[in-house]
């Protein structure tokens, strides 16, 4: 019965672009003001793509198994909120998701957008309804979540146990709303860009949806890595994976065009810069919906393979991209009649520079995405292109991004001076001689992470000072530049100070070295809802005394019969300590691995102001509307 | 009338992007090695399965006739289902099959051998799968056919209808 | 005399402890750089598979053997293929992949200097 809702609320919606289609064109050619009709029927096919998803999440919740999706997914045993966020951790679901965000914005954007001219905003609304079309098509016909299958079975297949986790359960939501959200910037920029609207009160009124996109979008990424650092058992949290850096290039992107956008606010400068970054950030998201879904790729969470799917994104992607050629070199007047004396020490200087060297990162991620598909297209070989790759590539770039991060903001517009910036070399002193103290202690790459640790310290007191001279004036950019800082000292600091020791232990043996004692004491079993743990009890003891007590797990899931590792993590302000503990087959001994991390609460903090930053830049315009 | 050289360079780096994606999606994405050069066998030393002697790949390839060797283990499911095919190869006179034990446990490969018969003229172990490393395996079951110390074939996976026949033609 | 050849046998025990400590510093380094090739996306240290576990012991043994690092990547990509190194190889093939980027870069730069320094002739 949800089933069914579900499917011609999918149907009817499909209809409403149509209509709104429809009467948009009618409104643009004939009236003045804007018919508020519209909003109305963006309302409806909003309504009928949120009643299609509850649709879903019954059918999901209530076991309903001749849903060919549910039975696919989902298992009687599961938790319920796990059959709930069941409903958008695969495929069709997901893109149901999709849909839901892409109909929210529009219908959010025409209520926000009041004060706009018409014909923006109806431009605005048929861009838009083209990539709503195009999913719905694209839903119905190849990825329809309401397929039925007779006879009905019984039972489901089940979730992949390492899904069932709370931080993924909101990661998806989380993210869409960033990289879904960009299509809003997308097609209102194409609008604007069609009508010579750009302007600095249009970047005014597109800030607000450039930030909400991008604060949410980095919190997706940042839940994204906290789940596969809790989850995975490996104790990292970022791999370089395709799907990683799929949500990675829209982000770098948005956040060039965040610069981009709140400067366009105050001078009529980059307008080009803007156009081409706001096409790029959702394009990049349809580029990596299609890496991800269509099979193209081999990474740890694609979800199923289906090349018609895959074609099908594909077309539409590049249907978009050539819409967004066209629409730019037709339309785009270049006005740029605010950088005609533009001196080279200058605050306009370091956001071009920063536009550079983001999208040369942009562009390092890019190409280790894509190459091998293209290598193998061309010559039959597979390569793989991984960590070493990237390290390689950006890390030596990061020394002079983190420096003029720090001395940008601190420049005048147009033409600045070296007048009272004496602290500036003070504190590049100060920093040297604190990363040099620091990084003696090791012999670890001496060189190089000596000048990394040199050029963080310096954004971190660089930015730090700027808290008490500047005040609350640019708060917001402070709080974000302070928040990078911090986390690129502690993902520095975790890399160069983990330590991790691996071994094979019986029940009541010991490990034993200079810094610490474990001791494994015993098994314990439980058993829960939908899987059978295994969990082992260790002894911690360091070196003053502290004892601290770790169970990792082993789980034996009913359906699908997965075991899975569980990792202990006791967490605390300085270090993580992170253990997982594995069976060797046919043998009575557990393989143990044992690290200790510093530094990572940190890391996730870090992110966390930076998105702060981010959300006060946003209560700010709230502010002063 | 100016020329627009930069749209139309943009336009062209689209289009062959099109193009590579599109072709891109019809290879799969599931790596297998290279299996078509003929490569040298490795050459190694390994104990013997079922008395306590070390024995050299030059003593086990050392006849001018075809060798089939098998990587198999009693803990392996599609090991199983292959077995009948082994069987049945073993009966040819041109073919002499050899067994490599991964990972195994003596007693437990014995019984399975004694339940499902045993295909092998000679079985050696190797219990750390090194030795399959230096074949190139990564997985099991996998099996190489082998004549004049040279893989011809290599197949991933469980023998199957189709292997078996092309392997039978090839023994010819 | 006795002292003596206690000393001696303590230093190489020390000795051999430091040249361990380094050759399993090395072995992490190497694993670290290995694909699994039959988990999704794992690299052979992470990995409890049959598989990396036996490449572990594999790559332990060359590294006790004295091969250096390029000798055993060379030889797992003779039997495996370039696919099980993580850091692609600089080579005919992967050219572009490294250059690109670079390449990108001096262009930006160039770019850049052209429209907002450079005009002004």
């Amino acid at each position: 019965m949800a089933s069914l809702i579900g499917l011609y609320s999918l149907i009817f919606g499909l209809c409403f672009s149509f209509l709104i289609i429809l009467f948009s064109v009618k409104n643009y050619r004939h009236k003045n003001t804007f018919d508020n009709k519209i909003i109305y029927l963006t309302f409806l096919q909003l309504f009928f793509v949120v009643l299609s998803f509850l649709g879903l999440i019954a059918s999901f919740v209530n076991s309903d198994f001749s849903n060919e999706t549910v039975f696919n997914h989902s298992h009687t045993t599961k938790p319920l909120f796990y059959k709930i966020s069941g409903t958008w951790g695969n495929h069709e679901g997901s893109l149901l998701l999709w849909l839901l965000v892409l109909t929210l914005f529009i219908f959010l954007f025409l209520l926000k957008s009041k004060k706009q001219a018409k014909q923006y905003r109806i431009l605005t609304l048929l861009f838009q309804q083209i990539i709503i079309i195009g999913f719905f098509i694209f839903i119905i016909k190849t990825s329809n979540p309401f397929n039925y299958i007779f006879p009905v079975p019984n039972e489901g297949l089940g979730l992949n146990p390492i899904l069932q986790d709370p931080a993924l359960a909101i990661h998806p939501p989380i993210l869409y709303l960033g990289y879904v959200g960009s299509s809003i910037i997308f097609s209102s920029t194409l609008a604007a860009t069609t009508l010579n609207y750009i302007s600095k009160d249009w970047a005014k009124h597109i800030k607000l949806w450039v930030l909400g996109s991008w604060i949410f979008l980095t919190l997706g990424i940042l839940l994204g890595s906290i789940w596969a650092y809790y989850e995975l058992g490996w104790g990292g949290f970022w791999f370089w994976d395709p799907v990683e850096n799929v949500s990675l290039m829209p982000w770098l992107a948005l956040t060039t065009l965040l610069h981009c956008i709140l400067i366009l606010e105050k001078r009529l400068v980059l307008t080009s810069w803007v156009v081409v970054l706001s096409i790029s950030t959702f394009t990049l998201s349809m580029c990596g919906t299609f890496l991800v879904r269509s099979g193209i790729l081999n990474s740890v969470h694609t979800f199923a393979n289906d090349p018609e799917r895959g074609i099908f994104i594909l077309i539409f992607l590049f249907c978009l991209i050539f819409l967004s050629l066209f629409i730019f070199f037709f339309f785009h007047k270049v006005k740029n009649k605010d950088t005609d004396n533009i001196f080279w020490l200058s605050k306009e200087t370091s956001i071009l520079i920063n536009n550079w060297f983001m999208m040369y990162f942009l562009t390092v991620v890019l190409i280790g995405t894509v190459y091998p598909i293209f290598l193998e297209v061309i010559s039959s070989e597979k390569i793989s292109v991984g960590p070493p790759f990237y390290n390689k590539l950006i890390v030596p770039f990061l020394i002079p991004f983190l420096l003029v991060m720090a001395i940008g903001p601190n420049l005048k517009w147009i033409k600045s001076d070296l007048k009272n910036k004496i602290y500036l070399l003070i504190f590049l002193i100060i920093s040297f001689l604190l990363s040099v103290l620091i990084i003696k202690k090791l012999n670890v790459n001496f060189l190089i992470n000596t000048i990394l640790v040199t050029s963080a310290f310096y954004l971190f007191f660089i930015t730090s000072r700027d808290f008490f001279i500047k005040k609350l004036r640019n708060l917001s950019q402070n709080i974000a530049h302070f928040g990078f800082s911090l986390l690129i000292l502690s993902i520095l600091f975790n890399n160069i100070f983990s330590t991790e020791i691996i071994t094979n232990l019986k029940i009541g043996e010991t490990f034993e070295n200079e810094k610490f004692k474990i001791n494994f004491e015993n098994i314990e079993q439980k058993d829960e809802q939908n899987f059978k743990a295994i969990i082992g009890k260790f002894n911690i003891e360091n070196l003053d005394g502290n004892v601290e007590i770790l169970r990792p797990e082993l789980r034996i899931y009913n359906q699908p019969n997965i075991v899975t590792s569980e990792a202990a993590i006791k967490t605390n302000l300085l270090k993580d300590r992170f253990m997982t503990m594995n069976i060797i087959q046919n043998q009575d001994y557990f393989n143990i691995r044992y690290q200790i991390k510093p530094f990572m609460i940190w890391i996730w903090f870090s992110v966390l102001l930076i998105g702060l930053g981010g959300t006060m830049s946003l209560f700010k315009i709230r502010y002063e509307d | 009338m100016k020329i627009k050289t930069l749209p139309i360079l943009f336009i062209i780096i689209f289009v062959i992007m099109f193009f590579l994606f599109f072709k891109g999606l019809q290879n799969s994405n599931i790596y297998t090695p290279q299996t078509n050069n003929e490569k040298d066998i490795p050459s190694f030393k390994a104990k013997m399965f079922d008395i306590d002697n070390e024995i050299n790949s030059e003593e086990i390839f050392k006849n001018n006739k075809f060798y089939l060797m098998n990587i198999w283990a009693s803990w392996c499911l599609p090991c199983r289902d292959e077995h009948i095919f082994l069987m049945k190869l073993s009966k040819q006179k041109s073919v002499e099959i050899i067994g490599l034990n991964y990972k195994d446990d003596n007693k437990k490969a014995k019984k399975f051998l004694k339940k499902l018969n045993n295909p092998y003229k000679i079985i050696f172990s190797d219990k750390d799968g090194t030795i399959a490393i230096e074949w190139g395996a990564y997985g099991i079951p996998e099996t190489f056919l082998i004549y004049d110390k040279k893989i011809i074939k290599k197949i991933i996976g469980p023998i199957n209808d189709e292997s078996f026949l092309e392997i039978k033609r090839l023994i010819q | 005399m006795k002292l003596i050849k206690y000393s001696i046998i303590i230093f190489f025990v020390l000795n051999f402890n430091l040249i361990s400590a380094q050759d399993k510093k090395l072995e992490t380094k190497i694993t670290k750089n290995l694909r699994c090739l039959i988990c999704q996306g794992q690299s052979v240290y992470d990995s409890d598979s049959e598989f990396a576990d036996s490449i572990r012991i594999f790559v332990e043994k060359k590294i006790s053997e004295g091969e250096s690092e390029k000798q055993i990547y060379g030889y797992l990509k003779d039997k495996y293929g370039e696919w099980i190194l993580y850091e692609p190889q600089f080579s005919k093939k992967t050219y572009f992949l490294w250059l690109l980027p670079i390449l990108m870069f001096v262009l930006g730069g160039a770019i850049i200097l052209k429209i907002f320094y450079l005009k002004k002739n």
